[in-house]
């Protein structure tokens, strides 16, 4: 920008350096139950249908919650047409059940539900999701589980390529095969591939753990082999079962791909801090 | 935590973070303070250990294991026990008199269960936040 040589010429990073959080204390007293305050108040037991033939994502989606809001904890979606952003941004404990395929970016910004897919999805399917279980039946597009935070994430046939792109928590697991930089820069969480892995798997990844059941084409920058522990062994026998992907020759064949941490620059000061201590 | 290290330096003592600081690190010497998320991130949680209230909270929700709380550990912020929530993006300090376990994976489901309480309480900072931007 002419004329302009700093960011602190325009006025920003004047802030002195100082506490780096938000700093709050547990008030026991104040604890609240299972649900967040503001979630609505709904029964497993109690079920409804809808109909999405015809009706566009917003209709669908705001469909959904009148139907929450009457309760319902169980909801099936019959005819959803592939069609885009819809099963999204539920932070509620739920039962949804899609029967067909969804589009792009479904199930995106999840925080409870339990959701089932008879069909196929797109690309960026689970997106950001916080909590629940989300089961796809059939195949996955491209960036399956990107960003997400937690929760467990299923596709039961094979997914697109970077799977878990930028994952911040939780597990994707993946009954087929994966395509190309699968875990690229994951920071936390875990990955199951029961199938194989394309290449560069886990290229940059800053932190979690991708264990791998196939072949892999090959690693990424700074994704390394590491050996199966018996508590990895007991939690993916574990995991595989919930969800009956638990191959019958058992677990012990997984390689466990870590990050090598060489890309860690944690010990690199940033600008303003050597400006505070130098 | 116990049995685990990053950077070179091998942490054996559970209570490591609290009674040094865990100011190891080149960086943290520097800046002299810890850098509170590099801990294991990876370590699995012991079903074993589950607390009575995680385990209605998960019959509530409809979960067969803690699902999302198994990336939830305890930490150590500035000398104190802490659990990150990241729905505030920010460290929660355990109150001093809460008597900590002397093993990591108790110490990591009482986390879990504090966490729980503190999101789903009426005074958490999200509830303000629905409140302003919830558009349906």
């Amino acid at each position: 920008m002419a004329g302009v040589s700093t960011s602190h010429e325009m006025g920003l990073h004047t802030e002195p350096l100082k506490g780096r959080d938000i700093k709050t204390m547990f008030k026991l007293e104040n604890e609240g139950g299972y649900a967040y305050s503001f979630a609505r108040d709904v029964d497993f037991n109690k079920r409804a249908e809808m109909d999405a033939e015809g009706k566009e994502a917003p209709e669908i989606n705001r469909e959904i919650r009148e139907l929450m809001d009457q309760g319902n904890g169980t909801i099936v979606i019959r005819n959803p047409g592939a069609k885009h952003s819809i099963v999204v941004g539920i932070l509620n404990r739920m039962n949804i059940i899609v029967e067909g395929s969804l589009g792009y970016f479904g199930c995106g910004l999840l925080d409870g539900p339990n959701v089932r897919i008879s069909g196929r999805v797109g690309w960026s399917f689970g997106e950001n999701m916080m909590a629940g279980v989300v089961i796809v039946e059939k195949n996955a597009g491209s960036t399956f589980g990107a960003a997400i935070r937690g929760g467990d994430l299923i596709c039961r046939g094979s997914v697109g390529s970077r799977t878990g792109i930028d994952q911040k928590g939780g597990t994707i697991i993946v009954g087929g095969d994966t395509g190309a930089f699968t875990g690229f820069m994951m920071q936390r969480g875990r990955m199951i591939i029961c199938g194989n892995a394309g290449k560069n798997l886990g290229d940059s990844m800053y932190d979690g753990t991708i264990y791998v059941g196939g072949e892999i084409r090959d690693l990424g920058v700074d994704a390394v082999p590491e050996e199966l522990s018996d508590s990895d062994k007991a939690w993916l026998a574990r995991k595989l079962s919930m969800y009956e992907l638990l191959p019958e020759n058992g677990v012990d064949h997984f390689t466990k791909i870590v990050a090598g941490k060489q890309l860690w620059s944690y010990d690199n000061l940033e600008p303003s801090e050597k400006k505070l201590v130098l | 935590m116990a049995g685990t290290g990053y950077k070179g330096v091998e942490i054996d003592d559970v209570d490591h973070f609290l009674k040094g600081g865990g100011i190891d690190s080149e960086r943290e010497k520097v800046i002299g303070q810890h850098i509170g998320y590099r801990y294991d991130v990876n370590l699995l949680p012991d079903y074993e250990r589950i607390t009575p209230f995680l385990k209605g909270y998960l019959e509530f929700m409809g979960w067969d294991d803690l699902n999302w709380l198994e990336d939830v550990h305890m930490g150590y912020d500035d000398g104190k026990a802490a659990v990150f929530d990241r729905n505030i993006n920010g460290w929660v300090a355990i109150p001093d008199e809460y008597e900590l376990p002397s093993n990591q994976q108790d110490r990591d489901m009482i986390a879990r269960e504090l966490l729980i309480k503190f999101q789903m309480s009426p005074d958490h900072p999200l509830v303000v936040l629905n409140k302003a931007y919830r558009k349906y």
